[in-house]
């Protein structure tokens, strides 16, 4: 290709491509440092904290203590659980939400919808004081269902999947209809799998919300049997028996292990994820 | 055209599909911030003495609780710095990694990979990287000739250490939106302003910057959504001291209504952080008016 006389201007040139290339990696190895300083202190002997030498031999025997320290793998039980529970419910409500909303015309339309959006603001975590008095209403306090059930009904992604059946051409539908397909059908047979890349998109952002979430399962849960990671990993970083940075940078990465490393293995597919979700 | 029966089926099967959602929404979005009205009128209910309407002295409280108004304070600094901050990063980060640069597959990866990360697991990171003496800052800090702080324990660094943290986990999330947008401006605009002999800043400035504002509107409504409804760090590391200079506002939230068990205090505490959000979406509404009135 060539280029105009002035150059591409999203592109820089002379000294300032030399200027932003060391300005942009200087960024990056600032960027990428925590998480290098995090996995050498994990991947090493404790003797060798804060002692960087090039040739200082790597273990994994961090990661087995602090597995051996703690119920971690009842946390991952439980993180996962949680992740595939409210994605499984929320895919069946939202979708039918959203078809309601696509299309058909019911009384109050507009303002149920309104209504919905207002979630998208206030955030279930907003509201710790007065949906744990509701959970302990329903007696659902340290349960699973209980930590999961505000964020069921998800309005990030009624809003998200909408948008997407609004631009289901009205001819498929006619199609179907004609082929005797009923309403439920036709979501089923013409708008999810027209959907596909959404609900992708929909689920990586669920599932690492809901990975990551901490305040709402810290105030919900207070046993072995229904912590999830996060929640572990703090009580697991606090105990009083005295601070090693090895076992807890090891734990630390053990419990983000799964997104990191799907996001370094998809890294595509989570970028395109967070992007299609965000523009809408 | 509809006839009255399908008017009807149209009615009943759009409230059906919608019920259980509805349903659920209702009793953990639209209920419970009405309850947390109605509840902060009141006093705490404790086992022997019922809750009592008190009218508006749970705010007349509040007003006068140093705690409180340390903690919303905190909160709009904290809102204030780490949103530009954030901002501005990701817009370089975003016109970097568009560029062909050498390596930009690793910078890309080296900036977006923190968003991934639970904030628990980012606390404690950083936590250890704050660490009085031990630390890596503290360790370069004393190569330059400084002498050991301990930045999460003193008044006059503890926010800020804490800003530093939610800037380097934000800006490679909303660096991907300004990169997904500056990949949909046409080429042909590049070229038409080269021909004209336009400089890069102003390129950016009247054509790049104006086409990225849809994107940083966004952008800002998660930031300033993200500053007062992610408190995991303070709660994990700080618990909102030395002192309270790092309470945040849903911190205290938090510390009034399941350590003190003050609800009815802890309910007029969150009517404050809920008349934010709303400020913000009305922002969000009138902005967005104005903008289509303008083209």
């Amino acid at each position: 290709m060539s280029e105009p006389a002035g150059g591409n201007l999203m592109e820089s040139r002379g000294f300032w491509r030399v200027f932003e290339t060391g300005a942009a990696w200087l960024l990056g190895l600032l960027w990428f440092l925590p998480l290098i300083y995090a996995a050498w202190t994990a991947f090493h002997p404790p003797e060798f904290q804060a002692r960087f030498e090039a040739f200082a031999p790597l273990t994994l025997l961090n990661f087995a203590a602090a597995w051996e320290a703690a119920p971690f793998g009842r946390y991952f039980a439980n993180t996962i659980a949680l992740c595939a529970m409210i994605l499984a419910v929320q895919l069946v409500l939202v979708t039918l939400a959203a078809y309601a909303f696509a299309r058909f015309e019911f009384f109050g339309r507009e303002v149920a919808f309104a209504l919905v959006l207002v979630q998208l603001m206030i955030m279930p975590e907003v509201l710790i004081v007065e949906n744990y008095q509701t959970l302990r209403k329903l007696g659902l306090v340290d349960t699973l269902l209980g930590i999961g059930l505000p964020y069921m009904a998800s309005a990030f992604g009624i809003f998200l999947l909408r948008q997407t059946f609004k631009t289901v051409p009205r001819e498929l539908d006619e199609a179907a209809r004609v082929e005797g397909c009923s309403f439920l059908m036709m979501l089923w047979k013409v708008y999810v799998p027209l959907a596909k890349p959404v609900y992708v998109a929909f689920g990586l952002v669920s599932v690492s919300y809901h990975w990551n979430n901490f305040l709402w399962p810290l105030i919900v849960t207070n046993s072995v049997e229904t912590r999830p990671l996060t929640v572990g990993l703090q009580i697991f970083s606090h105990s009083d028996q005295g601070i090693d940075w090895a076992l807890i940078c090891a734990a630390t990465l053990l419990t983000s292990a799964p997104l990191l490393v799907g996001f370094l293995l998809f890294q595509r597919q989570f970028v395109q994820s967070f992007i299609r979700a965000g523009i809408r | 055209m509809p006839t009255r029966m399908t008017r009807l089926s149209a009615n009943i099967h759009g409230w059906l599909l919608l019920l259980p959602a509805a349903l659920l929404l209702g009793a953990f979005t639209h209920l419970p911030a009405v309850a947390t009205f109605w509840h902060s009128l009141h006093t705490t209910p404790k086992a022997r003495r019922p809750a009592r309407f008190v009218g508006l002295d749970q705010y007349r409280t509040m007003l006068e609780d140093p705690v409180f108004l340390q903690a919303l304070w905190n909160n709009l600094l904290y809102a204030l710095v780490t949103i530009p901050a954030s901002v501005v990063l990701a817009i370089l980060m975003a016109l970097w990694v568009n560029q062909r640069l050498a390596g930009r597959g690793f910078l890309r990866m080296a900036y977006f990979a923190p968003t991934v990360l639970p904030m628990i697991a980012v606390a404690n990171i950083w936590l250890f990287f704050y660490t009085p003496d031990y630390g890596l800052i503290d360790q370069v800090a004393r190569s330059l000739g400084f002498g050991a702080t301990n930045w999460l324990g003193e008044r006059d660094t503890v926010l800020g250490a804490l800003m530093v943290m939610t800037i380097w986990k934000e800006a490679g999330f909303f660096m991907i939106f300004y990169l997904a947008a500056l990949q949909q401006v046409p080429p042909a605009l590049a070229d038409a302003a080269a021909l004209e002999g336009a400089s890069r800043w102003y390129f950016f400035r009247r054509v790049i910057f104006p086409l990225l504002m849809p994107t940083t509107l966004f952008v800002l409504v998660n930031a300033v959504i993200n500053s007062f409804r992610l408190v995991d760090h303070v709660v994990a590391i700080t618990r909102g001291g030395p002192d309270n200079a790092s309470s945040l506002l849903l911190f205290y939230i938090y510390e009034v209504a399941f350590k003190f068990w003050d609800t009815a205090y802890g309910a007029a505490l969150t009517m404050v952080l809920l008349a934010l959000l709303a400020l913000l979406a009305l922002g969000q509404y009138f902005f967005l008016e104005k903008r289509i009135h303008y083209r």
